[in-house]
């Protein structure tokens, strides 16, 4: 028998928990082969990463890639798959267990597949958006002399995200957590010539360590309240800790709310939320397609899928919930009003994930956690083609990542051109109220803002609501913008002239271009091909898909993958919605942020340089960022190196030196001096007479002891 | 099933040493001008010595029970008086003894070249080490434990003191003066304690204690003798600034024993005497540990990060890992003490690895400065990968056996205490700070200094010496069952004895 299996108990009824009565509530062991489909499809991209990353070398550039990318293929072809069995073809959730990890006492945690609703959705996202940056790849990387190591990193990568989401307990889930952020760390640091990108790396893998210092505090009270640390086990015992309180640092805490919120700082971390977000825009270093696989479609995201995979956690701990919500929505609204400053079309693209993030989190904060995957889902295929679309502008740049020396590019690169337009609508959600006619946006992103109406009745709800509202008017002005000043407009760039060399610019790119004509060029169709089928998928992820996640089929497709308060009603009562204005109101910003795109960028060119060149307040205020990385710097960064001087130079060497064995040994050296000559003998001495003391000591001990 | 082999633990235990009398002999025959030719045979003595070693001591771990929570390969033969030859091994120490015995050729091994002063000295050296080391964690008899305990600082004295740096006469002079002072007071208890019981075998004594244990106040005064000796072998904060001095100026063998068995022999001493024998006292001054234990985490990552000597840094944070243990043994549960004992195996594999990897650098450039290095990613990428997969393991990552001993202590200690875990729980931050900004600092960036491009890539004998601590970080970090099926029983035996001596 190659794996343990064990189906998912529906969990008992109890207190404030509702269960879904589901087509998956009775499961069952996992049908015939699916036990092996699931494990090739979560291991095959370790086995890439692998074979590119040790013998890369030597087997050469193209079996590298072509392992790597065949592999994940593979992958998506299964995750696929199990997505369609498990949507439509009745298979039940299931676990299956492949090797013990840790095992001390009730501390239990095993190497396992989990397949439910939101790891299916998962597998689907991660292995399409990830096969089809591989290859993308092949072209944007094509010059590069490390192509085995990045093949190889965006493998792990993969790995590490695939045994995430499928994690059946909190020890695989921060394996996968931090797993990823290595990944990511490598991938922003692929070109380490680069002190940027180094420093960004660290940056990353810092900041994302902050945030794991609450997750993995938060796992600690898990185990401690209930003593186990697997989910299936977990759940069914949380209302038992409902309204008592727990002691934590000294102070008492409801428990519930503090566990979740605990946890809630690691996706704070690793989704880029509010004062955790500074990260994200520097790891726009690393090559372009890692920042659509990692920084854009998948593992920013995992923080969102933690919420929604422990909503029977949030459901029950009112205070963090209210906290996601907050914290959502003064992201959705903070990066977006960044985002329309910047002129780094990568980091436009950076500000906007992060903002998007903050929209799922704001969902799944008032109780749409359905909305908030749905979001997640739609938002990979328009978010990864737009940043896939900017790398091709990149490169047929050659280098140049300024959107102010880009302009009328739309008749050197048509296909990206086309392809990036219809990723602007699909994030800017544009489509007709009452229909079911729109881009994937719209479904998703509509779905949130009117969730977050329906809790009005709530501080935050409101607070949500119009944050969303405003931060949609934003994000059709800041994505419009991008358009507008890359594709339309007077070329501000020079034919035949070399750009100044953006952040994407390194070693191997130096001589790129070289033998081209240095006009913008339309990228080759290994780099196109993935852009059109994203272009897909952001067109029809919406309608397709918005009856399984939010729609009608919603409760048979989740199951009890996602389990509400009985008094969570949100989901509902968003289909109910009577205000014609509410929705009405996200179309109504969305045309008057394009319109004010158009005004702006298209119309007055010369208004937003003016803006620049005034060094207005709050234009400065809005550029920089709002000052975040120097406040940080200046903080944070200036007192741990600080407290590391004072405790060396002063704590170590002064003091504890000071008064210890320098105090001692500056006078016994003295005297020694005078006894030994040469520094061995002096050694051997003491050595000598420790152990003559040492047999000196014993010999008395025994003697004496022995009558 | 391999045949059982009489004495197994005595043979282990004295082999080294019948290896480095071996080497003695020889010289003695030789003629006095052959010296390549004496240094070349102590060499492979020793390498064999030591592989002849480790095949033993893997004989032993199979051949262990795992389930028994007692002692096994039992030895015992009277001498004189209270004092008996005692030796037998349980589930917590026959971890050291393999790890010993395990590190023990890659030691060997990485001297290879890189000694050319005193190579008959330095090899007896370093088998006498071992066989030293091996016996405190065989020994079953109190006395015999202290020879062994005491003993081994002898050769290591003299490692630091003959093959170390340009200032190895202060760091010798420093290890040895911490040393002695904590040494001195466990004698004085030992003494006393032998005295009051009747017997100086360590089962036995722990037997009678458990029944009727000593009143609080004497137990607290012989708590803390034997505290005061193994809280400055860990080291802990704020006995621990002979470490860094002692690291710089040890050669990388040297170094690799110190951070790989050395400082394990505080851990051991705590869960072999103070937990055990002064559970009320142990409970008592708990949060005196669990203070110092997190102190010593924040407190030595902070100080590494400002470290400008890679083996400096290695060595802080070797401190701040350390704390670690000491916070997870005086939690008093399974999951403290068993992540304790984890967490010094998985340490002694990637602290040695990590002072192995400033070996390679030192081996060629002669120089342990952060700022003559960097951007050596491009001309050695074997080794690259090799220092960030170490790198990676001694920040506690996930899939590396630095994380089993991380999270378990962590978890084992949020139950002491929450504020424990909490401060403890930063310290994993700051790991990573200095930890990536080192890596980054030698390893990223152009070479700006042309003196890197002189010397190759790690060669066929340096991945040698790594590839087991690879296989072995990884494995343990993905399956650690291979060590919590040793510790499981005894640690189960240990722990519930303590909780109920406390009322727990």
């Amino acid at each position: 028998m190659l794996f343990e299996t064990s189906a998912h108990a529906a969990p008992a009824a109890h207190g404030a928990a509702h269960v879904a009565e589901a087509a998956h509530a009775i499961a069952s062991a996992p049908p015939e082969g699916m036990a092996t489909i699931v494990t090739v499809c979560v291991l095959a991209p370790i086995v890439g990463a692998a074979i590119a990353g040790f013998f890369g070398r030597r087997i050469g550039n193209i079996p590298s890639q072509l392992v790597t990318t065949g592999l994940l293929f593979l992958s998506c072809v299964l995750g696929w798959y199990t997505f369609i069995q498990h949507t439509w073809g009745g298979m039940p959730d299931f676990t299956i267990k492949l090797l013990d990890f840790i095992n001390i006492g009730d501390f239990k945690s095993a190497w396992s597949v989990r397949i439910d609703a939101l790891s299916a959705t998962m597998l689907v996202v991660v292995t399409t958006v990830s096969s089809l940056v591989h290859l993308y790849s092949w072209g944007y990387m094509s010059e590069d002399d490390s192509r085995p190591r990045f093949f190889s990193y965006l493998s792990l990568f993969t790995f590490a995200m695939l045994m995430l989401v499928t994690a059946a307990d909190f020890m695989q889930l921060f394996f996968g957590w931090e797993g990823v952020g290595l990944a990511s760390y490598l991938l922003i640091g692929f070109w380490f010539q680069k002190d940027s990108a180094s420093s960004a790396a660290i940056k990353a893998f810092v900041v994302n360590r902050v945030g794991d210092f609450g997750f993995a505090l938060g796992i600690m009270t898990i185990f401690w309240q209930f003593g186990t640390i697997n989910f299936g086990e977990l759940f069914p015992l949380l209302a038992n800790q409902h309204g008592h309180a727990w002691e934590f640092a000294g102070m008492y805490f409801s428990a519930l709310d503090l566990a979740a919120f605990l946890l809630f700082i690691g996706a704070m971390g690793k989704s880029a939320q509010f004062f955790l977000h500074t990260w994200l825009p520097d790891a726009m270093e690393g090559p372009t397609p890692v920042s659509a696989l990692i920084h854009a479609a998948t593992m920013v995201t995992a923080g969102v899928y933690m919420v929604c995979l422990l909503s029977p956690l949030f459901e029950m701990a009112p205070q963090a919930k209210m906290i996601v919500a907050y914290v959502g929505a003064i992201t959705a609204i903070f990066a977006a009003s960044i985002g329309f400053t910047q002129n780094d079309i990568k980091r436009v693209i950076a500000y906007s994930t992060c903002s998007q993030l903050g929209y799922m989190f704001f969902a799944a904060g008032v109780g749409a956690y359905q909305a908030a995957m749905f979001h997640l889902f739609t938002h990979a295929f328009f978010k990864a083609l737009l940043f896939l679309g900017a790398g091709s502008v990149i490169h047929g740049m050659h280098h140049e990542q300024d959107m102010r020396k880009m302009g009328g590019l739309w008749k050197y690169l048509p296909v990206t051109y086309a392809v990036m337009t219809i990723g602007t609508i699909a994030i800017t959600g544009l489509g007709i109220p009452y229909t079911e006619i729109g881009f994937a946006g719209f479904f998703s992103k509509d779905a949130i803002i009117e969730s977050a109406w329906v809790m009005h009745g709530t501080a935050q709800g409101t607070f949500a609501f119009w944050m969303g509202i405003l931060a949609a008017l934003l994000t059709s002005f800041y994505s419009f913008r991008l358009v507008f000043m890359t594709f339309h407009g007077k070329k501000t760039w020079e034919q035949g002239k070399h750009g100044d060399h953006g952040h994407d610019d390194h070693h191997a790119h130096d001589d790129h271009g070289h033998g081209h004509a240095h006009t913008p060029h339309e990228s080759p169709w290994i780099m196109l091909v993935p852009l059109i089928a994203l272009a897909v998928g952001a067109v029809a992820a919406g309608f397709v898909f918005a009856p399984y996640f939010i729609g009608e089929h919603a409760h048979a497709f989740w199951g009890n993958a996602i389990q509400v308060a009985a008094d969570n009603h949100v989901m509902h009562d968003a289909h109910h919605i009577e205000e014609v204005w509410v929705k009405l109101a996200p179309l109504v910003v969305t045309l008057i942020g394009l319109a004010l795109a158009w005004y702006f960028y298209l119309l007055r060119p010369s208004l937003p340089k003016k803006m620049a060149a005034n060094e207005g307040p709050i234009w400065t205020f809005l550029y920089n960022k709002w000052f975040f990385d120097e406040i940080y710097q200046a903080t944070f960064v200036k007192l741990t190196k600080w407290l590391g001087d004072v405790f060396w130079k002063i704590g170590d060497v002064k003091i504890i030196d000071g008064l210890g064995p320098n105090g001692v040994a500056w006078t016994a050296l003295k005297s020694a001096k005078n006894l030994v000559k040469t520094q061995t003998g002096y050694v051997y001495h003491y050595a000598f007479f420790m152990f003559l003391g040492v047999v000196g000591l014993l010999t008395w001990a025994v003697f004496g002891l022995a009558h | 099933m391999l045949p059982a082999i009489p004495n197994l633990l005595s043979i282990i235990t004295f082999a080294p040493l019948f290896g480095a009398a071996v080497i003695m002999i020889l010289r003695a025959l030789s003629r006095r001008d052959d010296e390549a030719v004496i240094a070349r045979n102590a060499k492979w003595i020793s390498l064999w010595t030591t592989l002849v070693t480790l095949a033993l001591s893997v004989v032993m771990l199979l051949q262990f029970k795992g389930s028994d929570a007692g002692y096994q390969f039992v030895e015992r033969y009277t001498w004189f008086g209270p004092i008996s030859y005692h030796m037998g091994v349980d589930g917590i120490s026959i971890l050291f003894v393999a790890l010993t015995a395990f590190l023990m050729p890659l030691c060997i091994a990485a001297s290879w070249t890189s000694i050319s002063q005193r190579v008959t000295e330095y090899m007896v050296a370093f088998l006498l080490l071992e066989t030293l080391v091996i016996g405190v964690f065989t020994s079953l008899d109190i006395f015999l434990f202290y020879i062994f305990f005491e003993g081994g600082l002898v050769p290591m004295f003299l490692i630091i003191g003959i093959w170390g740096g340009k200032d190895r006469v202060y760091a010798a002079y420093k290890f040895f003066l911490y040393t002695l002072l904590g040494s001195v007071l466990m004698l004085a208890a030992m003494l006393y304690m032998v005295n009051k019981l009747g017997t100086a075998d360590i089962p036995e004594m722990t037997r009678l204690l458990t029944e009727a244990p000593f009143p609080v106040d004497v137990q607290g005064f012989l708590w803390f003798a034997f505290f005061a000796s193994f809280a400055v072998k860990m080291p802990m904060w704020p006995v621990h600034t002979w470490l860094p001095d002692a690291h710089v100026q040890a050669p990388t063998a040297g170094s690799v024993m110190l951070a790989g068995i050395l400082l394990k022999l505080g851990g051991y001493g705590f869960i072999r005497f103070n937990l055990p024998m002064f559970a009320q006292a142990s409970e008592m001054f708990a949060p005196l540990v669990m203070a110092l234990s997190v102190i010593a985490v924040v407190y030595t990552s902070l100080v590494a990060f400002r470290q400008t000597d890679i083996k400096k840094l290695i060595a802080y944070s070797s401190v701040a890992h350390m704390g670690f243990v000491t916070m997870g043994i005086f939690a008093g549960n399974q999951l403290g003490v068993e992540g304790a004992i984890f967490q010094m195996i998985s340490h002694g594999l990637i602290s040695g690895a990590l002072f192995l990897c400033v070996g390679v650098v030192y081996d060629r450039w002669h120089t342990r400065e952060i700022a003559f290095y960097g951007g050596l990613t491009k001309l050695m990428p074997h080794f690259a990968f090799i220092f960030l997969l170490f790198t990676m393991a001694n920040v506690g990552l996930p899939g590396t056996s630095g994380f089993i001993g991380e999270i378990t202590t962590m978890t084992g200690a949020y139950d002491w205490g929450t504020w424990v875990a909490l401060v403890s729980a930063s310290g994993v931050i700051f790991s990573a700070v200095y930890a990536l900004n080192l890596y980054k600092r030698v390893m990223f960036g152009v070479v700006t200094n042309d003196e890197l491009k002189k010397y190759p890539d790690v060669d066929a004998r340096e991945i040698a010496i790594f590839t087991p601590l690879i296989i072995g970080t990884l494995v343990l970090g993905i399956y650690p069952a291979f060590v919590f099926d040793f510790t499981t029983a005894s640690v189960d035996g240990l722990v519930k004895a303590y909780q109920a001596a406390i009322g727990g």
